[in-house]
Order: structure tokens, then sequence, then C-alpha cells
């Protein structure tokens, strides 16, 4: 069943899988991982597909590309159920959970317009990572809810 | 301590703490207790926001320890009015001085100017974010009317942007003492200082009236609704002038509490105040040059290194 849905995205030869991420944060996914096509990588998207564990969720197939465990350290603020499938070959092999990083650096705006990090200066966002939500290092504000609304594009 | 960043009272442990209020102590009975001979240093004051007692208690304190200062001067006779960035500024800076005293409207300005220089940071404010020399002064004057210890107080008025609160919170979060935080609902403590309290076991209350607890308080400490933090004028006159301490006002409290605040004052606390014993507030302010003598002697470290 499952399998049958994952095949209305076509299978990759080698890449990653990003699967069961929550429903409708498929693009942010890419946009937390700086994918947008531009590098000629092949991207295929599933949103909304049935499972048994999420309900719904999303999938992300990145063609010719396998993540860093800093990016996938990162993906778990959006999509901390994710499973990351690396495929070589038509064949899983690897597969393992995201996990939470202590920090991500110049992946988050801060949504403190009193911040210094909005400001016009020479620095990049750093968050700490907390286990609900993400804290600005320089002015301290958490965010818990709205995470991929702070994604930098 | 020494040759590190002051950037916010949350780095400072009970320990720190009480070296410098003894150190201040010390100095403020015998001016000779300063540990080094300053007359090498120079200090830099860079301001981007106005300020009186902070600037100037700075500026004495430096020259009391035989020191001098370079001064920015205001913003709008300074290079930052031709777009120079605070990274930049930072660093000439770097060069002239022997440490940094920082004020500046954003939150985490001298966090980031303590990344892009080598001598040491003060920050004189930052925003709605940290003011941790005016809790030490704050602390020293606490300590010297009502101990630190096994301590009521109720800290009251613009807790949201006050950053006199959020600093004055954290510090006391290291002593026995039990807070009480007064404010118009749109005005209480950020939820992230409320988080970090309580992360580290302190006691704490939120009330919208001070009259329930106003007699069990030892300290009083007021802050000004401060208009220039707030995003929309009609938000400041909703609550502008809702809670004024007044002779009356003291009435209920024990004869022993302490009324302070950090100044300026507006109309929070009635002149009448000023002249019954509760006044601690120019006391409070007077206290910033032996305190600041104390944390540059502590911080700068030796002269001839």
């Amino acid at each position: 069943m499952s399998e049958n849905h994952e095949l209305r995205v076509s299978k990759i030869k080698n890449g990653t899988v990003i699967d069961h991420v929550h429903a409708g944060q498929a693009l942010n996914v890419l946009a937390i991982l700086g994918i947008d096509g531009s590098d000629g990588e092949g991207v295929s998207i599933g949103m909304n597909v049935p499972s048994d564990r999420l309900a719904t969720k999303d999938i992300v197939k990145v063609e010719g590309r396998e993540l860093s465990q800093e990016e996938v350290d990162v993906l778990s603020l959006i999509a901390p159920e994710a499973t990351i499938n690396i495929v070589r070959e038509y064949d899983v092999v690897e597969k393992h959970r995201v996990e939470r990083p202590d920090s991500v650096e110049g992946i988050l705006s801060c949504p403190n317009a009193g911040c210094i990090t909005a400001a016009d200066e020479p620095v990049t966002s750093r968050f700490d990572v907390l286990d609900d939500g993400v804290r600005c290092v320089y002015c301290e504000r958490i965010v818990r809810d709205g995470i991929p609304a702070l994604i930098e594009r | 301590m020494r040759h590190g960043n002051i950037l916010t009272s949350k780095q400072l442990s009970r320990a720190d703490i009480e070296a410098v209020l003894d150190h201040a102590a010390a100095i403020e009975s015998d001016g000779s207790a300063a540990v080094e001979d300053r007359s090498e240093t120079v200090l830099g004051l860079l301001f981007f926001e106005p300020s009186t007692r902070t600037k100037m208690s700075f500026e004495t304190a430096i020259k009391r320890l035989g020191g001098d200062v370079v001064d920015m001067g205001s913003v709008d006779a300074s290079s930052v009015k031709k777009g120079e960035s605070l990274a930049d500024t930072v660093r000439v800076i770097e060069g002239y001085a022997d440490g940094i005293v920082l004020r500046h409207p954003r939150q985490g300005a001298a966090k980031l100017a303590s990344e892009y220089v080598d001598v040491p940071v003060i920050n004189a404010g930052d925003g709605a974010g940290h003011h941790p020399t005016q809790t030490l002064l704050d602390l020293y004057t606490i300590r010297e009317n009502a101990g630190l210890d096994d301590l009521t107080i109720g800290i009251m008025g613009d807790l949201k942007y006050g950053r006199t609160v959020h600093s004055l919170a954290y510090a006391l979060s290291n002593f026995d003492t039990r807070q009480h935080f007064v404010s118009p609902e749109s005005l209480q403590l950020p939820r992230e200082v409320v988080f970090d309290l309580h992360q580290e076991g302190a006691s704490v209350k939120e009330h919208e009236s001070l009259d329930p607890i106003l007699p069990e308080l030892d300290v009083l400490y007021v802050t000004r609704i401060q208009r220039e933090r707030f995003p929309d004028e009609n938000e400041y006159q909703k609550v502008a002038g809702e809670y004024c301490i007044t002779t009356e006002t003291l009435e209920a409290a024990s004869d022993e509490l302490s009324v302070m605040h950090p100044l300026p004052r507006v109309d929070e606390i009635a002149p009448g105040v000023d002249t019954t014993d509760h006044a601690t507030y120019f006391e409070q302010a007077h206290n910033g040059v032996p305190v600041r003598m104390a944390l540059l002697d502590l911080l700068l470290g030796d002269s001839d290194e």
C-alpha cells in the first residue's frame, strides 16, 4: 500500500529520499536545505501522501545528492519525524532518523525587529535549538511556532 | 571576570557579583583601594542612545581610577550617521581604547560587538535586552539597605521593554529572593525571561496590582513606562501614568521599604516620596560610580600586561 503511494513519485537512482515529512512542509524542507534545482539536481515532491504513521505526509526525493549530517540535523527543526534514505543504484543503503542539533547558523532569520541581526550588520543568524523551539543567540527571543516562516530564502 | 566581557547579568555568578560589590564597598570607603594604576587606561564610550547616569558614571569611574575616556559623542556627530556598521565602529575604537562601553538600541548589540574586538565590551544597555552594570549598582544598593538573601522584592512598571528589570531579575535568581512583578498585562515580562527564571528555580509571581503584595515587600523597584520603546503611541497612552507611587501609596508599606528606580523618572514616583525614608533612588544613582570603578578595576586586568 505505502509502496504504491511512494511510486506516485518516481524512484531515484542515486540521491536522498526524505520521507515522513509532515504534510505541507515539503517546500520548506527544500528551502531549509537551499535546494531550488538551480544546481541541476532532479527534485521530486509528493505532497499529502497517505501514511500509516502520520496519516498524511510529504516526501522529497533529491536525485544525485546525498545530504550531509548537518543538513539532516537542520531538517529536524521543521520535520522532526523525517526519515532519511540514502539511495545508490536504486537501493536504500542507509536509513536514519533526523536528530535535533544544538544550534543552527545562517538558516533562520530572527523575527524580532529589534534584534541586532535585523540591522545591516555583518552577522550570521544563530539559534540555539530547544526541545520545543529555537532561541536567537543574540536577542534571546524564543520561537516555538512558525519556524518555517523564519527560513532564510 | 578579568579580561572578559560583561554582556548580560545571566553570566554573573553569585561569587562574581559579590566580588564586585565587595570591591565597590572597599573603594567607597577608601578610594585608594582600587588594585591597579589606571593612568594609561582609556575607556571607549559608544552611546548610540541617550544616557546621563550610565555614561557619566562610567566616565567618572575611570577618571577616579586615574584613566580617561574617548567618547564617540552623539550618533549624529559620528560616522554612524554616514552608515557605518556597529561592527566597523567597534573595530576602530578597539584601536583607541582598552575597553568599550556600549549602549545601543538593538538587542544583542553588545554580543555582536564582543565578537569583533579583543578588548572587553561592557553592555551599557542593548535595547529592551540587558543592562548588567545597572544591575550591579542596584544590587549594591539593595545589599546596603535590605540584604540580598531572604529578600522580598516587587518590580513594577514596564517589565516588557525594561532592560534593567530583565538584568535585575536574572541576577536576583542567584540569591534567596522572592520576586513579585507588577505591570499591566501588555507590559508583562517577556516570556523568555520568565522561562529562564523558572529554569533557574527562581521564585517568581506576576501581578497587575501592587496593593496585595506591598505590605510584605523589602524593596519596591519602580521603572518608567518607556514611551520610546512603544511601536504604537496609542498603546503607550493606554498604560501611561497607570502606576504611580505616592506617599499615600506607601502608607500600606513596611517602614523599612526601600523604593528604588533606575531613573530617569517621569510620573511614576511622586516628588513627595523623595523626602521620605523610603526614597533610595538617588543613593542608587550615586552608587553607580563606586560600583563601576570596582567593575572596571576587576575587568580590565593589569595595565602593564
